[in-house]
């Protein structure tokens, strides 16, 4: 974990990017921010953060201030490509060399809202599918270009649910932060509230008590089989397995309203707090166990159904394969990342909570990269945290009666620091600035920010009755994204 | 494929029998806040209470001096948690008090329009409503939600909720809606969007406004970038709060739309 300003150059910078991600770190992000320097005015500063073992590195370059423009990492470094375009719509400064500068978070010119055409054939024509989509579906919109089966090409149009997510976390008190870190993705809420409590935490330098790093697991990998199932039941749906799907959503219903039961809301919200958690689980830790029992057992024996119904596997073999070496290039995190063999789960490269604590079980490598791979993966992952839970659970029954402390005092009057955490769909970013007991600065990154940009490349050879199956396979958030 | 209809036997009956039958869990459900004593000795900080503004101390009246706009409670529990005595959690998911049919009346503990403006809007609602009680079609759009909504929304079409039990249902095209339910804090970017769906839909229609964003924007509130909730784009008929709403407190919003459920805020 280090935090390194550079006092060279931009290009200086992304040589060293380069050469330290292809060295094996991975990219993790690039987000700028007008930040006051000693010695000089306030000028735009651009953080590029590195995922290394441990912890996160952030690697900083002031632009001179009154810049326009500066040489753009996406040429070097493909990953940067939709950061550079958020950079662009907040700041205005211009990317040298971006291979394409279209606004991406903000809504664009009305000309824009002509069908763009990037692909040249006979009787090729563009699918615009959203923003209002058919079904209960969160807004995107979709430029699929098409002969009529294959899909030689997709755009995706993200700025729709822009909700000013970052601006709106200027001013608020780290307590406060809390509160919006958990509907910036409704359905991480437990991961985004983490992520942003170790951030107000390290610059705290404050340490959660044992039992509430417990109950913080017990949250977030509740969470992660919830959303799970819910990428589950979305691809029976898809294959057209009506009970299969119907079964899903029962256990998902079951998993939402055991976190009801333990905390009052069905997505665990208002449990982490900077310093620790807000109160105890409602139900006992026997209770907890003997649900998780009869969940985990209905829930292994409809997977087994599902992971034998050929009619399903069908659909997903080679649906929307994400290549292994893809994967690695752009630092594809969680489920999508795993099951095309690059895996950096930050619960056991950059541990955090009572995660240390808890044995894993051996884990599957996948590196089919293909929806198949991508829910086998979940299955995997929703096993672990089963695993997790018993020992969360038997833990929280050898800690009963003793100290009752929940929280420690987090109220830093200010500093900056990352915190993470393992969502769901993958590794959840905060950078947070405080500044005179309030939040400056605070840049949010979702893992459905970092892995939405791959939809664009998974689609060789797939055609457009493949595409639920790739999205659903996704399983990512539209929330997260334009933020 | 026999095995997977052996499979949906497995569990017998799962549905809740809502409406017609209380519910356990709908009624054990943790609500927006309310006043308990509208008129406490010590206001002292009240107002600052709120991370979203909801709460508002006046100089006093016939019901006290303390209010609580439920349109605007995210449910974080911190007036609750610094004063037990002046706020609690509302109980129940469920029924006609989980949404209201003007804005102002989930303002608590008041109703500021007489008795005869809510009967010009609910005759207005049962006029539109009358000829699809039993035969309703929804239209969902999220106009900025943060995902979760959509989860609950989701919830009434699987085997608990089953919302097709009772003649509603949700449909692909405006064209065809009847209701059209909005999550979301009213995001600029999908007001073109909503707008639009809203003016493809045949007449008459009913708006709902699902959750805290929905009705007031919650958290974001109104700003450059979001508009304070829905309401400037389509005309709400229904607001409900939560945040996210549970998926009893979207059943009961809806029936309330389709005037198959009082709205208990009469009698506040």
């Amino acid at each position: 974990m280090t935090f390194t300003v550079t006092k060279a150059g931009v290009d200086e910078l992304w040589a060293t990017l380069v050469s330290r991600v292809a060295a094996g770190d991975r990219f993790a992000g690039l987000f700028a921010a007008y930040r006051p320097r000693p010695g000089t005015e306030t000028g735009l500063v651009l953080s590029a953060q590195l995922a290394v073992k441990g912890g996160i590195d952030t690697l900083e370059v002031a632009l001179p201030p009154g810049t326009a423009s500066y040489p753009a990492l996406t040429p070097h470094l493909g990953a940067a490509f939709w950061y550079e375009r958020v950079i662009h719509d907040q700041f205005g400064v211009i990317p040298d060399g971006h291979p394409r500068l279209a606004p991406l978070i903000l809504p664009g010119s009305p000309e824009d809202h002509a069908l763009p055409r990037h692909v040249a054939g006979y009787g090729l024509f563009t699918i615009s599918h959203g923003p209002v989509r058919s079904g209960v579906m969160e807004s995107i919109e979709y430029l699929i270009e098409t002969p009529g089966e294959a899909i030689p090409h997709l755009n995706m149009r993200v700025f729709y649910k822009h909700r000013g997510i970052e601006q709106r976390f200027e001013g608020m008190t780290a307590a406060g932060g809390v509160l919006l870190a958990e509907r910036a993705e409704g359905i991480a809420s437990v991961a985004h509230a983490l992520a942003y409590c170790h951030a107000v935490e390290r610059i705290a330098a404050c340490v959660p008590p044992v039992r509430a790093a417990l109950v913080r697991v017990l949250h977030a990998e509740l969470e992660r089989i919830a959303n799970h199932l819910d990428v589950a039941a979305k691809l029976a749906d898809a294959a057209g397995l009506a009970v299969a799907a119907a079964r899903f959503a029962v256990h998902k219903e079951r998993v939402l309203r055991l976190v009801s039961g333990l905390c009052g809301s069905r997505f665990g919200r208002g449990v982490v707090v900077p310093g620790g958690v807000s109160a105890m689980p409602r139900l006992s830790p026997g209770a907890i166990l003997s649900e998780l029992g009869r969940l985990e057992k209905a829930i292994d024996s409809d997977a087994d159904s599902l992971m034998s119904t050929s009619s399903f596997l069908d659909r997903l073999r080679t649906t929307g394969p994400l290549s292994p070496a893809r994967a690695l290039e752009h630092g594809a995190v969680g489920p999508i990342g795993k099951a095309a063999g690059f895996s950096d789960d930050a619960r056991r490269n950059r541990p955090y909570d009572a995660y240390p604590s808890l044995g894993t079980l051996p884990g599957h490598a996948y590196d089919d990269g293909d929806a198949l791979a991508r829910l086998q993966v979940r299955w995997d992952e929703a096993d672990q945290s089963f695993h997790l839970l018993r020992q969360v659970a038997d833990e929280l029954a050898e800690q009963a009666g003793a100290d009752e402390l929940l929280s420690v005092p987090c109220d830093p009057p200010g500093g900056r620091a990352t915190g993470w955490a393992e969502a769901p769909q993958g590794e959840v970013l905060y950078d947070v600035t405080i500044e005179g007991g309030q939040i400056s600065r605070c840049q949010p990154r979702s893992a459905s920010f970092h892995n939405l940009v791959l939809m664009h490349e998974v689609f060789a050879g797939d055609i457009l009755t493949d595409f639920p199956f790739i999205e659903a396979s996704f399983g990512l958030s539209f929330a997260g994204v334009a933020l | 494929m026999s095995l997977w209809v052996l499979r949906g036997l497995r569990d017998g009956v799962v549905t809740t029998r809502w409406p017609k039958r209380p519910d356990a869990y709908a009624d054990g459900w943790r609500g927006p806040a309310v006043v308990r004593d509208p008129d406490p000795a010590d206001t002292a900080g009240l107002s600052d209470l709120c991370p979203t503004n909801a709460i508002a101390v006046s100089q006093g009246g016939r019901r006290g001096r303390v209010r609580l706009d439920q349109g605007r409670c995210i449910l974080c529990g911190w007036c609750v948690g610094a004063r037990p005595d002046v706020f609690a959690w509302s109980a129940g998911a469920a029924g006609p008090r989980a949404s209201a049919l003007t804005r102002d009346r989930l303002v608590v503990p008041d109703v500021s329009e007489t008795d005869e403006t809510l009967a010009a809007v609910r005759a207005s609602l049962r006029e539109r409503t009358a000829a699809l009680r039993r035969s309703v079609h929804i239209r969902h759009v999220d106009a900025g939600s943060d995902g979760s909504d959509e989860w609950e929304i989701l919830a009434l079409l699987g085997p608990v909720y089953d919302i097709h039990r009772l003649g509603i249902f949700f449909t692909p095209s405006p064209r065809h809606a009847d209701i059209l339910l909005v999550t979301g804090a009213g995001a600029t970017g999908m007001a073109g969007p909503l707008r639009t769906t809203y003016d493809g839909m045949p007449d008459p229609k009913v708006v709902v406004a699902a959750g805290t964003d929905a009705v007031s924007g919650g958290l974001l509130g109104r700003s450059d970038i979001t508009l304070g909730g829905i309401s400037d784009v389509v005309p709400v008929d229904v607001w409900l709060p939560g945040s996210p709403p549970s998926p009893f407190g979207i059943l009961s919003a809806l029936l309330l739309a389709v005037g198959r459920l009082g709205d208990g805020r009469e009698q506040a």
